[in-house]
């Protein structure tokens, strides 16, 4: 028998008789219909073959990779749950990023699944189909390790039990809601600019290495596990996320500015989603590992600089977002924890202040702004709370249309001054929270129009636990708030006197005394 | 930081997450699958429409006919998430990769009577065309279906079909190298055997209710397909020639035999949930049924000559049987 041919088949050629090989163009039905969906974004893509696989991976050598990977999460969680491996976190306000955590990612990567599995589905050339069904199916991974390595903190901290009840519903969590439904409801091409590659490849690193070094600094092996195991696949979704820009590129001339604009939305996007990294980053975890500042100017600047540069040869520019986020740096973490911290009330997790030495710390990570702007407000919550009278605002956010964020940012050049920006549709006003997101709205007003703002939607009755009749004559919007949010009591307020607080110290003690 | 802990046992405040303490009735620890499973997709205040498919809402009941009170009755009885899932085919490919080394070593597709190859690898090889198919289809379940317990599973199953698809492919280059895959290809395309089968499944990828391309794809296309060629036909050129093909082929019949486990559960459930399901799936059971048995006809006759006739309709009492199984008389 001659095995020869076959034998010397490169890599390329096997992987793609693996692959496109199979496919071929229906006739019985025809192709538009059968992939009806990448015509209508105006991308214009002629020709299909000139994919190139940015990994090559069979299923075969999947399985065998993937399955090794999980075998050792498992054994090291199983081991860290045994022992009880909670008790050996710096302290126990690092918990509360965990609850920050749980409550905002393992939802999102649920929605990648989701998402990736659509493209998988609908991508009409077969190379970028299978690489696309290959992230689909690692970002079921992604969510259920994450819940996995988790769950375990949830037996013994409170805040965690209703992620999945409050993925939907809880004001702070509807930015990253609002930013992955807008992905998934848009066409198939700006959903892999989306998440592909804003999300994937510009930001990826500033999302989830600051949470996987913060693990290991603190003493949570579960997590920086799970998040270590992870960024093994990332690596194969980012190249795919940058592949599907190029390949967009060198299809057409007229997609570069459809490409652009894109990039220009959802880089903004993702920004702003980032502030609650940059207070984890500062604030929420004991042992910092640098500043939010710092970690933008690495991974953003730098990197996505460098980036960008590269993909400068297709005519892409830098985002025009680049120069407010940069100014941004020095703000969002602060302005971000003093906004959460002034509604103890309202979140699954603790906020507090930081200690003399941690503001001490922020003072010199953040020469131009922290003493300016930042330390005053929290020295007098300080005082105001060993006053006894913590403080604690009831009134509702006000959100932005587009990225739903509560407004809290500042105007460009005046950190002193909130930034609104207004558009009109349909003769009704919608709010944004700047320059950027009103850009967005404005190019796709009867999208962002349909935005569900919670704070809107309590007013109107519809966000209400069930056997509340909101037709009664004393009905009163926003009263029964904590039953829909079903936010437990001990899961609330300052983090001095929590629960949490005084089982962490009873526990350790009886684990380390001898 | 290390920090010596001592083994102490410490009272958990509670056992499991709220929405599976309710779902199971009581405050119990959940097994990992429940926690990777149950209710976890957004069923509610969805910020925007799909610019693809205005009429709906991303995650929507109303894409099938099949209506559920509860969508996680759905169910894998194999308990697959991604891990336990991953584990069981990194096993799989363990054995399959060392049935491709023995072939390979020992020269067993080499030495195979020519006449019997030629005629295996004229059934075997295009069905590597009808996987790659399986695999689009049930990325459309997976995609659209409701709750994470249908969709995860069929995008499991949906990557296994990939496997199958490369598979297939190395079978047909452990045995006569490339030719022998575009000439598959050919036939796939223009034979007369063929184009019952890929009408079937093109027609399947307009189809837009996905339980009922679950039942088409799952139920009645791989329901008669792995047992015609997996076992049957496999069989016969075992007793004829040499076990080869069964060898290359043992992943298929493995993984039929497993995932028909969860598609029976599947079905049974959604049978059970209300009388309208167990007329809407019978009606497609039988609608799919009768066309792969057209589909198939061809490919049986290519298999089994004078006898497909006999091994179909046996083929049809079990897919029946498995139908009144699952609580549908058909
Ligand atoms: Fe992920
Ligand atoms: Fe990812
Ligand atoms: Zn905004």
């Amino acid at each position: 028998m001659d095995m020869k041919v076959a034998k010397k088949l490169g890599l390329k050629e096997r992987y793609s008789l693996m692959t496109r090989d199979l496919a071929w163009d229906t006739t019985y039905q025809p192709m538009d219909k059968v992939f009806p969906q990448t015509t209508y974004e105006g991308i214009k893509i002629h020709d299909w073959d000139k994919w190139e696989d940015p990994f090559r991976l069979t299923m075969d050598a999947y399985w065998k990779y993937q399955s090794e990977k999980e075998r050792k999460l498992y054994a090291i969680l199983d081991g860290f749950n045994q022992n009880n491996g909670h008790l050996s976190v710096t302290d126990a306000r690092y918990i509360n990023v965990l609850k920050l955590f749980l409550g905002s990612t393992p939802p999102l990567e649920l929605m990648a699944a989701r998402g990736f599995s659509m493209m998988g589905r609908q991508m009409n050339g077969a190379g970028p189909r299978v690489a696309c069904q290959m992230q689909a199916v690692d970002e079921y991974r992604h969510f259920q390790t994450q819940i996995h390595s988790i769950s375990n903190y949830n037996k013994y901290y409170n805040g965690m039990d209703e992620f999945a009840h409050q993925q939907s519903r809880m004001w702070y969590l509807s930015d990253g809601k609002s930013f992955f439904d807008d992905a998934i409801t848009a066409g198939p091409f700006e959903f892999m600019v989306a998440i592909g590659f804003a999300f994937e490849y510009v930001l990826t690193n500033i999302l989830f290495v600051p949470f996987i070094s913060g693990a290991a600094y603190n003493g949570d092996m579960a997590a920086m596990t799970v998040g270590f195991s992870a960024q093994s696949d990332e690596a194969r979704h980012m190249t795919l996320g940058l592949e599907c820009i190029k390949f967009m590129l060198e299809q057409d001339p007229d997609n570069l500015p459809i490409v652009q604009r894109w990039i220009d939305k959802w880089t903004w996007r993702g920004t702003r989603k980032l502030a609650s990294v940059g207070m984890m980053m500062d604030y929420m975890l004991p042992k910092r590992i640098m500043s939010f500042k710092e970690a933008w100017e690495m991974y953003v600047e730098e990197n996505g600089g460098a980036l960008f540069k590269d993909l400068a040869r297709y005519g892409i520019t830098i985002p025009k977002c680049f120069s407010q986020t940069i100014e941004e740096k020095e703000h969002v973490s602060h302005q971000s924890w003093i906004g959460f911290y002034m509604k103890p009330q309202a979140t699954p997790f603790h906020t507090w202040i930081p200690t003399p030495d941690e503001m001490d710390w922020l003072s010199e990570k953040y020469p131009n702004t922290f003493d300016k702007y930042y330390r005053p407000v929290l020295e007098f919550f300080d005082a105001q709370e060993k006053a006894g009278n913590r403080f604690d605002n009831k009134t509702a956010p006000m959100n932005c249309q587009v990225c739903v964020s509560t407004m809290k940012f500042n105007e460009p050049g005046d950190p002193m001054e909130m930034c609104f920006r207004e558009s009109i549709y349909n003769g009704e006003k919608f709010h944004t929270c700047s320059d950027h997101c009103k850009e967005i709205f404005d190019n796709e007003p009867e999208k962002y129009s349909q935005t569900f703002i919670s704070s809107h939607q309590v007013l109107q009755g519809n966000c209400e636990p069930d056997g509340v009749d909101v037709n009664a004559p004393d009905f009163e919007p926003g009263r029964h708030m904590l039953d829909y949010w079903k936010l437990d009591k001990r899961a609330l307020g300052d983090f001095n006197g929590s629960e949490d607080q005084k089982n962490f110290a009873a526990w350790r003690e009886q684990a380390t005394k001898n | 930081m290390a920090i010596d802990l001592r083994t102490v046992s410490i009272t958990p405040l509670r056992q499991t997450f709220g929405h599976l303490a309710r779902r199971m009735g009581a405050d119990k620890p959940a097994s990992r699958y429940i926690e990777a499973t149950m209710d976890l997709q957004p069923v509610e205040n969805y910020h925007y429409r799909p610019t693809w498919e205005p009429q709906y809402d991303i995650f929507d009941t109303t894409r099938t006919a099949i209506t559920m009170k509860d969508w996680y009755a759905l169910k894998d009885p194999r308990q697959y998430y991604y891990g336990t899932w991953t584990l069981a085919r990194g096993r799989m490919q363990e054995v399959a990769e060392g049935d491709f080394d023995l072939v390979d070593e020992l020269g067993l597709a080499a030495a195979y009577p020519p006449a019997g190859k030629a005629d295996a690898l004229e059934v075997f090889l295009p069905l590597r065309h009808v996987a790659w198919a399986s695999n689009l289809n049930k990325a459309y379940v997976s995609s659209y279906g409701y709750g994470i317990a249908i969709s995860q599973a069929a995008c499991y199953a949906s990557m296994d079909q990939l496997g199958v698809a490369q598979y297939v492919t190395r079978l047909g280059i452990a045995f006569d190298d490339l030719d022998a895959l575009a000439n598959a290809k050919s036939a796939w395309l223009e034979g007369a055997e063929w184009q019952e089968l890929r009408r079937y499944v093109e027609d399947l990828m307009v189809e837009k209710d996905w339980f009922e391309v679950l039942v088409a794809q799952d139920f009645a296309l791989e329901g008669l397909l792995y047992p015609l060629i997996y076992e049957r036909y496999n069989e016969k050129l075992n007793a004829a020639y040499s076990p080869v093909f069964s060898m290359l082929t043992r992943f298929q019949r493995e993984w039929f035999g497993e995932t028909s486990k969860w598609l029976d559960a599947v079905l049974k459930a959604a049978g059970a949930d209300n009388p309208d399901n167990k007329e809407q799936l019978a009606t497609w059971m039988r609608k799919w049924r009768d066309r792969a048995v057209v589909a198939l006809k061809p490919v049986a006759a290519l298999a089994f000559g004078g006898e497909a006739e006999a091994v179909m309709a046996e083929l049809v009492q079990n897919l029946n049987a498995r139908a009144a199984k699952a609580g549908v008389a058909l």
